[in-house]
């Protein structure tokens, strides 16, 4: 099972540069370890990691074998309205995770 | 004069069966017991602080996915959920008093081992396997209910020989490097070892978010460490000798309380 979290502040203004958290469960195994039975674990880690809020690509990935495992991904975005936030990643076993989230937009008090 | 002396007895039975069994001797008194928080770094602190970073979240989503899953995704097969309803409310203090023994096997059973029996006298399906990622999370989630609350195991009655043996354990040298748990968690706690500080090894934080792993896992995976730290030859998995050992873990850290999702070096 694939899992992430998101998080960014709960109330945002459009305009407002908020900051994403974003942490995804994954072993990144880095192919240099063994498991508890002492056999070689292969290399698996994330290849590609992209993150679009609504369209628009707001953050891309490539992660290596030096990225801890269940990584945390912390990158500001500008928020204009509500849109959904849609991760996705692939590793090197090909295997596919996804998470999306809406991220609620409060429209800008006039000036 | 029979009589008497009948009604004597049985005085003397009634008391026998009320005298509470005395106490047995700390040697780590309940006023100086601490987490392993507190030998832990600042860094390691902050990250179990931190509602949203703390990895082992993660895991507990997982436990709460699988809680309301039916067994076979057959709607009319048994999840947890529907026996147990929410696990917030129904395994509350569950955590705090095992591994416990089950009446009806007899087995001391740890939490883990209470969950697989359920898995396969109840929902008919294999076993989960020692210290996977389902077991885990559903064992995180069983744990969380039980959040801030103090441990407290029963060693009397049937728990009582388990115990024993677990304290016997707990101060039996062992291993190639010839030495004992109360060594290190009972007489040098505080000390380094090589860059770490050695915790007292109490058990309130399982199952634990472990950096050194970069995953979850269980007291008997830790215990495990510790037996290939000082070398001594390894039971196998779900061996009865390491819930002792965690029995006796348990009533040595009474009152503690449980501080899931936990993260350790």
């Amino acid at each position: 099972m694939n899992l992430a979290r998101l998080h960014w502040p709960e109330r945002i203004v459009a305009g407002d540069v908020v900051k994403v958290r974003l942490l995804v469960q994954h072993a990144m195994d880095t192919g240099y370890l063994q498991d508890l039975l002492g056999k070689m674990v292969p290399r698996n880690v994330i290849r590609l990691l992209t993150c679009k809020l609504g369209t628009r690509e707001v953050l891309r990935v490539e992660p290596s074998s030096g990225i801890a495992a269940n990584p945390l991904f912390e990158f500001f975005v500008r928020a204009t309205e509500t849109a959904e936030m849609h991760v996705e990643w692939v590793d090197d076993r090909g295997r596919r995770g996804e998470y999306k989230q809406t991220m609620a937009v409060l429209p800008a008090p006039p000036r | 004069m029979k009589a008497w002396r009948l009604a004597a007895l049985m005085c003397l039975a009634l008391h026998s069966a009320w005298a509470q069994p005395t106490p047995p001797t700390r040697a780590l008194p309940l006023s100086q017991l601490q987490s392993g928080l507190y030998f832990s770094g600042k860094d390691v602190q902050a990250l179990q602080a931190d509602a949203f970073a703390n990895p082992a979240q993660l895991w507990l989503s997982l436990g709460d996915t699988l809680w309301r899953q039916a067994s076979d995704g057959n709607d009319k097969s048994t999840s947890c959920f529907s026996c147990h309803g929410e696990a917030n409310q129904s395994m509350k203090g569950v955590a705090t008093r095992y591994p416990a023994v089950d009446t009806r096997s007899g087995r001391l059973m740890n939490v883990e081992d209470r969950i697989n029996q359920c898995t396969t006298q109840h929902q008919k399906r294999p076993a989960l396997q020692p210290d996977s990622d389902a077991l885990l999370g559903l064992t995180l989630l069983v744990a969380q209910a039980s959040k801030g609350m103090p441990l407290q195991v029963n060693i009397n009655g049937t728990a009582k020989p388990h115990w024993q043996k677990g304290a016997a354990l707990f101060n039996q040298r062992q291993g190639q490097l010839n030495l004992s748990c109360a060594q290190c968690h009972d007489q040098n706690y505080g000390q380094r070892l090589y860059v770490d500080p050695l915790s007292q090894g109490q058990p309130n934080g399982y199952p634990v978010y472990r950096l050194e792993w970069q995953k979850l896992g269980s007291l008997e995976r830790r215990l495990r460490s510790c037996y290939s730290g000082i070398r001594a030859e390894l039971p196998p998995w779900g061996a009865t000798e390491m819930r002792q050992l965690a029995l006796y873990l348990m009533w040595r850290g009474e009152g503690l309380p449980v501080e899931v999702p936990a993260v350790r070096k």
